[in-house]
């Protein structure tokens, strides 16, 4: 069955942005399969589409022309409300700028997708507190985000993710606002988190970042220009280093 | 509604520009204060006025003779003519609209010398010959006794009801007047009652120093044979005043050989008339409150929606954030409406109390200055006016917070995921 194979699939998925009389074509055409469990980034210059195409994995924006399919779900135009419960259920989401609520404490903001599931609060500052331990953050749990450094929050950020269980983890320059260290300490919570199981998706430029994901996808004025698996990128960096020298 | 992360939010808000907040709720706040006062101040100017005309009844008229204008039936213009006792039973038989009528008189009046003698108190009053019925139609407390009855009128009796002012000036403080007699015109009455005003100013002190005799004593007494002064006539129920006041004039018109388009031959008074002109004016002066008052109380309630904007316009990033998390539109705009309500009901609500209670000062001070206060009279605001501007400010609130909402929801969650 569909969900089995592919957990998002995407069939000749076009978008455009009007403004006015100017109508500017940025994703023409892109076909892509992620399996469950895959960790994949998408890289690109600005301006490529990425960062379109994430919106439109996240069901944040919609698309013009095309199929894309989440976890079995075909994904149309919907109610916002609709949206917003797919969105809930089926994607965590981890953004460059961390996007904590600045007035909720470490574990309510953790805590808010089970709010929107209208879980008790008892149970869900309980699963919070869980999710927050496996981050290493129990101790912070009652610290406001701007008692935190960058890599704390993005932590936090992630536990939030995941607290409602999604199946895939969509991540916006995770390490873009972090140093290389914390950046290395982010990418090994989200391998780990891959390894149980949730497939991810990072949009990045830092290569070394996306070296560290199993596929590595290149987007270039609003195609795929490669699709480069595992194994394959060590190779290809390789290639590059003796290129180098 | 009452969700700890939903008031954390609220409150959150709120407390990030206390300056702004105060300024906004302020505005309601003064809305409906100042609604509250012009609503109280209305009812106390309309209490005012109508006490002014004691218990009157509402459905009554007066009626009394003038020089005739025209010439009819060989008599010349300019004729003085008077009621009398036949045009009373006239009335009674020929308009069934009456309720009570009051045929009276008044006797020599205290225009000239002192009239009224007790031993050695003189004084001058006025005397009026009534029915028991004009007690129906223009009340007076009884203070002390009984008003005339239809004894005395059958008897002639020489019994008189004295107004307040009347017993202060002839009688001590310590003295019971009832039983005791008075010489008006140069005959005894006896006293058996004691009758004030419940009219205000002016009007009651009239009253107050009137002397009240039976009708008909005072026809044979000094000499008026069969002469009726004028007439105070209620008219019955579903029965209109002015209908009754047409009918009553064209009577007397005839009867008395007047010419049937000689409107100034029989002058009138009606009450209903007057008092329907005060209810218009003020339902007018109410009508005008409520607009001002709406007016000011929307200006209020439109600086909370513009502040509301303002705030979502801030809150733009964290209302993205909210939705990519799974926050459904719903749970956004309910989120805004409440905030919006509860501002708009919390400043209302002050500014509800706070009126009540400066007009609950207001009578409580006139009511320390006594009965000089005049035109003012128990300033109130009812309590169903307060709970209906209560329910108006509720909806104000809900009203004000859909644009800002709308707007709201309008926000894509890919702001959130926009670099700054």
């Amino acid at each position: 069955m569909l969900q089995t194979e592919n957990m998002i699939h995407l069939r000749g998925l076009h978008k455009s942005y009007v403004t006015g009389s100017n109508s500017l074509h940025v994703l023409k055409g892109i076909d892509l399969h992620i399996a469950p469990g895959e960790f994949v980034s998408i890289m690109g210059s600005s301006g490529s589409g990425k960062s379109t195409l994430l919106n439109i994995l996240g069901i944040l924006d919609n698309y013009d022309q095309g199929q894309y399919t989440l976890a079995g779900n075909p994904i149309v135009k919907m109610s916002e409300t609709k949206a917003a419960a797919f969105r809930n259920q089926l994607i965590g989401f981890v953004f460059q700028s961390f996007n904590l609520i600045s007035f909720k404490n470490a574990l309510e903001n953790v805590a808010l997708p089970l709010y929107y599931q209208k879980i008790s609060r008892r149970k869900r500052n309980q699963m919070a507190m869980e999710y927050l331990d496996r981050m290493g953050l129990a101790d912070w749990a009652n610290h406001m985000p701007n008692e935190l450094s960058g890599g704390q929050k993005q932590r936090i950020a992630i536990a939030r993710a995941l607290i409602s269980k999604p199946k895939v983890i969509l991540a916006d320059e995770p390490t873009g606002a972090l140093d290389t260290q914390t950046s290395y300490e982010v990418m090994d919570i989200l391998k780990e988190v891959n390894a149980q199981g949730i497939t991810i998706l990072i949009v990045t430029h830092e290569h070394d970042i996306a070296a560290m994901t199993n596929r590595i996808i290149r987007l270039r004025d609003g195609v795929i220009a490669e699709d480069i698996r595992n194994g394959e990128v060590k190779k290809i960096k390789e290639m590059a280093f003796a290129a180098a020298i | 509604m009452f969700d700890r992360d939903r008031w954390q939010e609220i409150f959150e808000t709120l407390k990030k520009n206390k300056m702004r907040t105060f300024f906004t709720a302020f505005g309601v706040f003064w809305g409906i204060f100042m609604l509250m006062i012009m609503l109280g101040s209305g009812e106390g100017l309309r209490k005012g006025a109508s006490s002014g005309m004691g218990d009157m009844a509402t459905n009554s008229m007066f009626m009394w003779t003038q020089q005739t204008t025209m010439p009819y039936k060989g008599f010349p213009r300019g004729r003085f003519y008077n009621f009398n006792n036949a045009d009373t039973r006239a009335m009674i038989e020929n308009i069934d609209g009456i309720e009570y009528i009051a045929p009276r008189i008044q006797g020599r009046s205290a225009t000239g010398d002192n009239n009224v003698v007790r031993g050695e108190r003189t004084g001058a009053f006025n005397i009026q010959g009534d029915y028991p019925a004009y007690n129906l139609i223009d009340p007076m407390n009884i203070n002390q006794g009984r008003f005339i009855n239809d004894n005395d009128i059958a008897l002639n009796r020489k019994v008189a009801v004295i107004g307040q002012r009347v017993r202060n000036e002839m009688f001590n403080a310590d003295e019971n007047p009832i039983g005791e007699y008075i010489r008006i015109n140069g005959v005894y009455f006896q006293i058996v009652g004691v009758a004030s005003s419940r009219k205000r100013d002016h009007q009651a002190m009239q009253d107050n120093q009137n002397i009240y005799i039976p009708f008909t004593t005072l026809q044979k007494t000094y000499n008026y044979g069969d002469i009726v002064g004028w007439y105070s006539i209620t008219a019955r129920k579903g029965t209109s005043v002015a209908d009754v006041e047409t009918r009553a004039k064209a009577l007397m018109r005839k009867r008395h050989n007047v010419h049937p388009d000689d409107t100034r031959a029989v002058g009138s008074f009606n009450v209903e008339n007057e008092f329907l002109k005060m209810n218009r004016l003020f339902a007018g002066i109410s009508g005008l409150i409520w607009i001002v008052g709406i007016g000011t109380l929307m200006a209020g309630v439109i600086g909370i929606s513009n502040i509301m904007l303002v705030v979502i316009k801030e809150r733009t990033k964290e209302i993205g954030i909210q939705r990519a998390i799974g926050a459904r539109p719903w749970t956004i705009v309910s989120q805004i409406i409440t905030e919006s309500v509860f501002l708009t009901t919390f400043a209302g609500y002050l500014g509800l109390v706070a009126g009540v209670g400066v007009i609950e000062l207001v009578n409580k001070a006139l009511q320390g200055a006594g009965d000089s206060a005049g035109m003012f009279k128990d300033p109130s605001v009812s309590f169903h006016v307060a709970v209906s501007a209560l329910v108006i400010l509720i909806i104000a609130g809900v009203i004000a917070g859909i644009i800002p909402a709308r707007k709201a929801v309008k926000v894509k969650p890919i702001e959130a995921l926009r670099y700054e």
